[in-house]
């Protein structure tokens, strides 16, 4: 069949910021689905309102929307564009619920658009479990046996039926958000009434318990010719009980017979069809009892999705791009495989390696998190790794993981000997680790392999499968044969068998008890070197196109260098908080800027959501580890051919600056700032010399390995002060103290957790207003300043949990002025060639520099979408040798309009964990709003995050006394918008002494009601309540926490306060209008001519 | 214990012994299915091959008895990535080495497998040792050399049943699927055993058909004798080429205007009896994923496949029509007679290993028999 040609304009709609249980594999899956139809010639209406993507690059669309994920944003979209069609598959679970409300709104048939990929009633089927619960039946499948409960009478007699464990599902929530497992009747209550209120539609299910029972996934494919094709299948490591975003996964499945397995792919035929997704991907995960093979259907998402993203990795056929073009009414015969080029995509990818997927948690960010792992997505990114043998990708997935020496699979026994275990608590630990799945429960099965617990004592406390057991095993066991041989009586057969068993050299080094280096040279003194394979879809059966590569250690090498000149670009790996898909956009950039300047590109990533891991990115694509031994044994092989090869570090964040100073002594090239400049800006004494000597202002400083040593620096600074270990990256660990007793508090605790590493310590400029700059510097000291963002919040909360603006909007002319000059002085003192961001805070009309990075920072692709200029592109082709002057840009960037950067937080899914502002990064990622004043681009912002801003109503203030002076003005303007205002005794005492009506409300230990049944009866719209500095109240934090779980804005910081009011304001005046981001662009060009 | 794969073509894989100890020979493939190693080792078709699993976790599930596609395996050797040494499925009676040690099949583990199925691709399939101990690779190079081709073997000879008898239906399990009909009474099926999969009987059965199976060398006569509803020609191994006794009963079958169908060898066969020529494949389709379009309505069938030689679509007589074609060569899969009851392809609608997309074809047959009665 051709194509449909009645469709012509496609808005596609994106899944919004990253947050837990849905990530960049989103921009991956959106950015291939816009590319694909667009290739048909299609036009592409985009709306996202994440910057940090790729797919809102304004090539990437022909109109880009960044504006807030909300039906009454769509409309307006719709209204404003006329598309023909809506694809909602690829954008999660908020794009399908989008449309869904759309449809149910009635816009859909108001402008007569089509849902194209999958139907209302699809997407109402899969989610409805219910519903969804009884077309299985009608198809002949197996179901957990379940009941919808609406209330907890209704939730203690469905448990009578379906008797302890009892998993909590609330309907419509993403990710599995409010879900859960009850043992008990005290957990069932708990549990159950989370969920009904967390749900939408305040409904959960109550399920039958399947927990221990084997996990599967097929991610399968259907055109509306009714073909249908299996593209992957997926088995759990981790058996059900844990979401499978949390779950080791593995792909191929690998311990299902044909029978078992084919008994699934019918399954996966049938549900497909009677969901009714005509076109396009679907998942649908199964659980099989290993006692007997009763097969059972547990859920299906008719979408891409993060198993989707993940099975195109691992097989290399792009189940989005495919998904799109069936969405236009081909069918997969008349799809070409990209891959082998002569055969079509109508076929089941069919591989001849091992993918291992391993989740990446981020519990150090948020210490009172539960660890446990339930039905409900705690991770918040994710590593894959590919090998011949299971054994070998497991390996390198636990290498990818970058989590430092936690993170080596063995000798962890010795590390908790030491750390005053007793052999006998250290069993009781164990058996405990075992039986509750967490985080670490995989480093608990080999710390028990090593003391000698058999595979029959695993399975029975962790239900894994014996094959999955018996690998880890053997594992255990070469590893003891190599620890008695030590290195020196190590035979080139063992060094092999290790080394084709996945162990790395710098695991190897932990066992054998020599340095990374040794163990390289000894294994290149045997001859043993990585060779890589292809993923070409078809397990060699064909001819492959695209090196898309892995390393192994086998006889045949099928890297087949070239003898161009390349660029090496290094990842960013595993998602965590911190480090997101902000530095795979600039890493894409690079790769895209490089390749149009006739370089060969190479990336090494080892992160299945990117981007940057699509074939179709770069040049060559290794799916490697990050590591010193992985990316020099790449280069290595790359230069093999002669051509000249340099490696790109700046942009993937700390994992490749990390490894820029061994590049460099191994004798690699690094493009742009040398890794010595990156040194001096990260080394505070250098650097503190470096400012000094331009004269620069810096906040007082020290440093300090003891308590008594911390006293000293306080003395000479003064308190407040901000301290943080030596090490950092996102804030980790980072605090702000304002007396003595606080300070001994945490020196103790820092230094039991690292000896010997120095804190630093500096003057915390409490009250400053906080600034980023990025700019760019060539070769030649020319130095482009792409913008200036004020942080809305004041200084103390972290760059990446501030929400910020560009222009600034409250710093005076002068001091913007100075702080050009000083931007572009530090980057030439620095021979920045490259990117370089740089922190300022401006206290009492001091500018103080707080922190330069010379590298992509994580604003830089918010910068370059308010900015309409690619400043990770240019700085790439600024890393090769051209001017800023020959690119023509010669003047500082410059907007139309505001654009405001808000962050978005995950702490939905932790409860007990305080939603209070830090140093300490927390956010997973970020939204943007634009418009032509502050207050609509913060509202849209906020829209986007997900708070919507009541334009009346209560608003409840709690300040401390610090801020009631100032909060006293944001009161007035509440009362002059017409909000009444209730607040705690003390704060509405001080508010009537300055005039203000404020009703008293309970604090929550008070009595009641409270404050916080007052939120929970929707009688306050709004919260504002700061904490003291130091360790808030437990009252504070109920109140936030229940604002935040009921959806009521909650602002934590008297400047936020303030934007809010603001954008109140000018919600009320002047109300939300919508504008592509090509618009904001041409107007600022025009501006500039 | 240490195992050799030596080649024709002169190259040599050095790995770990698998199965029993020994020496065999063979024509090498390779077979890309992620799952059913148990159903391949055990299909009759592969006779004097030795096949190599791309997929590189073999034995994870061990083996189960109802799993087999024979009685045995059938294989003349097997390589593999990585051999699990455990069985982990609770069907499953040993794992894969004891079984193939105890049906002395000579197996090899741990070599490139990726590498040499590169070899095979571009080379074309070749024969092959894999000796185990210590031993000369060169002298198994030409030992190799030595083999007798697959061109112009028959190996049918080998594995078709003695004497003619009736298939006995075991009771279906949670496996089964279910037939897309059942017959108005019951039919029975008079079928030729190249080498028959157990599951093409299993799947009549589940159709509601009863089979009488008869040897390759029963004179179509005897298949004719017996009264059938419809017959039937299996897969099996070798060249059809060689098969001029199976050419020629064929022949008498497809003038009967009994309704026939054929599979695979079965499907070569007819094709030579119609008047159409074959020829070998360079690297044969062996897996489990090879999509195939059915030409009348378009749709494409993810199907099943083993088979070295083909048909080729420019011998066949103006009357044979290609119902069926391969869409990753082009090659033909499926043939119909337009003026008798006869139809053919080349892939397994069995499937075992394999998805069951095909499966409508066995009803097809039964709308067949059906229309004629």
């Amino acid at each position: 069949m051709p194509k449909r040609t009645d469709i012509k304009r496609v808005l596609v709609i994106g899944s919004g910021p990253i947050v837990i249980g849905q990530a960049c594999e989103f921009d991956y899956s959106g950015t291939q689905a816009c590319k694909a139809l667009r290739a048909e010639g299609l036009e592409v209406i985009l709306v996202n309102s994440n910057p940090a993507t790729i797919m809102t690059d304004p090539e990437i669309a022909d109109r880009t929307y960044v504006e807030p994920l909300t039906p009454d944003v769509l409309e307006k979209i719709i209204d404003r564009e006329r598309p023909d069609a809506v694809l909602p598959t690829v954008g999660g679970q908020t794009a399908l619920n989008l449309a869904v409300a759309l449809s149910e709104n009635g816009t859909l048939e108001k402008y007569g658009v089509e849902l194209i990929g999958a139907s209302v009633d699809a997407i109402m089927l899969a989610e409805d479990r219910l519903k969804f619960r009884e077309a299985m039946r009608e198809i002949g499948a197996d179901v957990p046996e379940s009941r919808y409960v609406r209330n907890m009478e209704e939730a203690v007699d469905a448990v009578d039926a379906l008797g302890f464990p009892i998993i909590i599902r609330p309907s419509f929530t993403l990710g599995g958000v409010g879900g859960g497992i009850a043992y008990n009747i005290e957990e069932l209550r708990e549990l159950a009434s989370r969920g009904i209120d967390l749900s939408p539609v305040h409904q959960v299910l109550l399920e039958e318990s399947v927990i221990g029972w084997k996990e599967f996934e097929l991610e399968v494919m259907r055109d509306c010719a009714d073909n249908f094709v299996v593209i992957c299948s997926i088995e759990n490591v981790d058996p059900m009980g844990v979401h499978t975003g949390d779950s080791i996964t593995v792909a191929p499945a690998l311990t299902l017979t044909d029978k078992e397995y084919q008994r699934m792919r019918d399954l996966g035929r049938r549900i497909i069809r009677r969901v009714g997704v005509e076109t396009g991907g679907s998942n649908i995960q199964f659980a099989i009892n290993p006692e007997n093979g009763r097969i059972i259907v547990i859920e299906m998402n008719p979408r891409v999705s993060r198993s989707s993203a993940l099975a195109s990795k691992a097989t290399g056929f792009p189940i989005a791009k495919i998904a799109a073009k069936l969405a236009l009414g081909y069918h997969l015969d008349e799809i070409p495989n990209d891959i082998t080029r002569l055969t079509p995509a109508s076929f089941e990818p069919t591989i001849d390696y091992v993918v291992v997927k391993v989740p990446r948690w981020a519990f150090e960010k948020f210490p009172r998190a539960d660890r446990t792992l339930t039905t409900q997505m705690k991770s918040v990114g994710e590593v894959m790794a590919i090998g011949r043998t299971f054994k070998e990708a497991f390996m390198k997935a636990f290498a990818s993981l970058e989590l430092g020496s936690s993170g080596l699979l063995f000798s962890q026994n010795t590390r908790r000997l030491a750390g005053g275990l007793t052999a006998d608590e250290e069993e009781g630990a164990l058996q405990r680790e075992l039986s509750v799945p967490t985080d670490r429960r995989m480093w608990a099965v080999f710390r028990a392999f090593e003391r000698g617990w058999t595979v029959e004592e695993l399975h029975e406390l962790t239900k894994i499968d014996r094959w999955f057991l018996v690998q880890f095993s053997q594992l255990v066991e070469l590893q003891r044969s190599a620890g008695l041989v030590g290195l020196r009586g190590m035979s080139r057969d063992m060094f092999r068998t290790l080394k084709r068993s996945g162990f790395g050299d710098r695991e190897l080094s932990g066992i054998l008890g020599a340095d990374e280096e040794s163990i390289r040279s000894a294994r290149l003194e045997h001859g043993l070197k990585a060779s890589y394979k292809r993923i070409d879809t078809c397990a060699a059966e064909f001819e492959s196109f695209t090196p898309y590569l892995y390393g192994t250690y086998e006889q045949e090498c099928e890297a087949d260098p070239t003898p161009r000149q390349k660029v090496v670009i290094l990842g960013s790996g595993p998602n965590r908080i911190g480090q997101g898909i902000e530095f795979d956009y600039c890493c894409c950039h690079a790769a895209f800027a490089l390749r149009e300047e006739g370089f060969e590109t190479v990336m090494v990533n080892c992160n299945p959501e990117t981007v940057s891991t699509d074939y179709d990115t770069v040049d060559r694509l290794y799916f490697e580890p990050l590591t010193f031994e992985d990316v020099s044994s790449i280069i290595a092989r790359e230069q093999e051919t002669g051509g000249d090869v340099a490696c790109v570090v700046q942009y993937g964040g700390q994992t490749p600056l990390k490894l820029a100073l061994s590049l460099q002594q191994a004798g690699i090239r690094i493009l742009g700032t040398s890794p010595d400049s990156i040194d001096l800006a990260e080394d505070r004494e250098r650097f503190a010399q470096l400012l000094w000597d331009l004269g620069i202002p810096q906040a007082p400083s020290g440093s300090a390995t003891t308590p008594d040593e911390a006293r000293d620096v306080a003395a000479t600074i003064g308190f407040p002060l901000v301290v943080r270990p030596s090490y950092v990256l996102g804030g980790r660990a980072m605090a702000i103290v304002y007396d003595v007793a606080a300070l001994d508090r945490y020196m103790i605790r820092a230094v039991a957790a690292s000896p010997g590493h120095p804190i630093l310590i500096d003057k915390f400029l409490e009250d400053a207003v906080e600034l980023d700059v990025d700019a760019v510097a060539d070769s030649t000291g020319a130095v482009v300043i792409g913008g200036i963002m004020e942080h809305i919040e004041e200084a103390g909360i972290h760059s990446g949990d501030s929400s910020c603006v560009i222009p600034p909007f409250k710093v005076i002319d002068r001091h913007v002025a100075l702080i050009r000059d000083y931007t572009r002085r530090i980057a030439r003192a620095l021979n920045v060639v490259g990117l370089m961001n740089a922190q300022f805070a401006i206290r009492e009309d001091t500018i103080y520099v707080l922190e330069v990075n010379p590298r992509a920072s994580r604003t830089v692709p918010y910068l370059s979408k308010a900015t309409g200029v690619p400043l990770a592109k240019v700085a790439a082709r600024v890393m090769i040798g051209r001017t800023l002057a020959q690119l023509g840009l010669t003047e500082d960037l410059d907007v139309s309009g505001y654009f405001v950067k808000t962050p978005v937080f995950p702490f939905v899914r932790f409860p007990g964990v305080d939603t209070i502002l830090g140093p300490e990064m927390k956010s997973t990622g970020e939204v943007m709003g634009g418009a032509s004043t502050f207050g609509i681009a913060f509202a849209k912002a906020q829209l986007a995050a997900g708070m919507q801003l009541p334009k009346e109503g209560t608003a409840f203030i709690s300040v401390n006394n610090h801020d009631k002076p100032a909060v006293v003005q944001i009161a007035r303007d509440l009362r002059d918008l017409g909000f009444r205002l209730v607040a705690t005794r003390g704060t509405a005492n001080y508010l009537r002494a300055h005039g203000l009506s404020a009703e008293i409300v309970f604090k929550v230990n008070e009595g009641r009601p409270h404050v916080g049944d007052e939120i929970l009866n929707d009688r306050i719209q709004m919260v504002i309540n700061t904490p003291l500095g130091r360790e808030s109240f437990f009252d504070d934090r109920t109140v936030r926490r229940i604002a935040m779980m009921h959806g009521v804005p909650s602002i934590t910081t008297l400047t936020g306060a303030a934007a809010t009011v603001q954008a109140i304001k000018a919600l009320r005046g002047e109300g939300l209008t919508v504008r592509a981001l090509q618009e904001y662009h041409a107007e600022a060009a025009t501006r500039k001519a | 214990m240490k195992a050799i794969l030596a080649l024709e073509n002169g190259s040599w894989y050095e790995g770990e012994a698998a199965g029993a100890a020994g020496e065999t020979g063979g024509e090498v493939v390779f077979n890309t299915s992620l799952t059913g190693y148990q159903e391949i080792l055990t299909d009759p078709s592969y006779s004097g091959q030795i096949v190599t699993m791309t997929c590189p976790e073999i034995g994870n599930y061990g083996v189960a008895a109802d799993d087999g596609e024979s009685r045995k395996p059938q294989v003349a050797g097997f390589i593999v990535r990585d051999e699990s040494p455990v069985a982990s499925n609770w069907r499953s009676d040993s794992t894969l080495r004891e079984y193939l040690v105890r049906h002395n099949v000579v197996a090899i583990s741990d070599i490139d497998t990726r590498a040499l199925t590169r070899v095979l691709r571009s080379a074309g399939v070749m024969r092959g040792i894999i000796a185990t101990g210590d031993v000369d690779p060169r002298a198994l190079v030409e030992q190799a050399r030595g083999l007798a081709p697959m061109e112009g073997s028959d190996l049918v000879l080998g594995v078709t049943c003695d004497a003619p008898f009736d298939w006995k239906p075991a009771r279906p399990d949670e496996f089964t699927t279910s037939a897309e009909r059942q017959p108005g009474r019951a039919l029975r099926v008079a079928a030729y055993d190249y080498g028959m999969k157990w599951n093409i009987l299993r799947r009549f059965t589940a159709y509601g058909c009863d089979v009488r199976v008869f040897p390759a060398t029963a004179p179509a006569s005897d298949l004719l004798a017996s009264n059938p509803d419809g017959v039937f020609l299996s897969n099996g191994p070798g060249d059809p080429a060689a098969l001029s006794y199976a050419v020629h009963n064929a022949r008498e079958l497809v003038k009967s205007e009994v309704p026939v169908f054929g599979i695979c060898l079965g499907h070569q066969i007819l094709s030579l009896a119609m008047g159409g020529s074959t020829y070998k494949l360079k690297f044969g389709h062996r897996g489990a994923n090879h999509p195939v379009k059915e030409l009348e309505t378009g749709k494409v069938e993810i199907t099943s496949q083993n088979h070295g030689f083909a048909v080729d679509a420019d011998s066949l007589p103006k009357d044979v029509k290609v119902t069926h074609v391969n869409l990753y060569d082009g090659t033909v899969e499926g043939l119909r007679h337009e003026t008798m009851p006869v139809f053919c392809v080349q892939y397994h609608p069995e499937a075992a290993p394999g998805p069951h997309d095909a499966d409508y074809l066995f009803r097809q047959f039964l709308d067949e028999m059906e229309k004629r009665a």
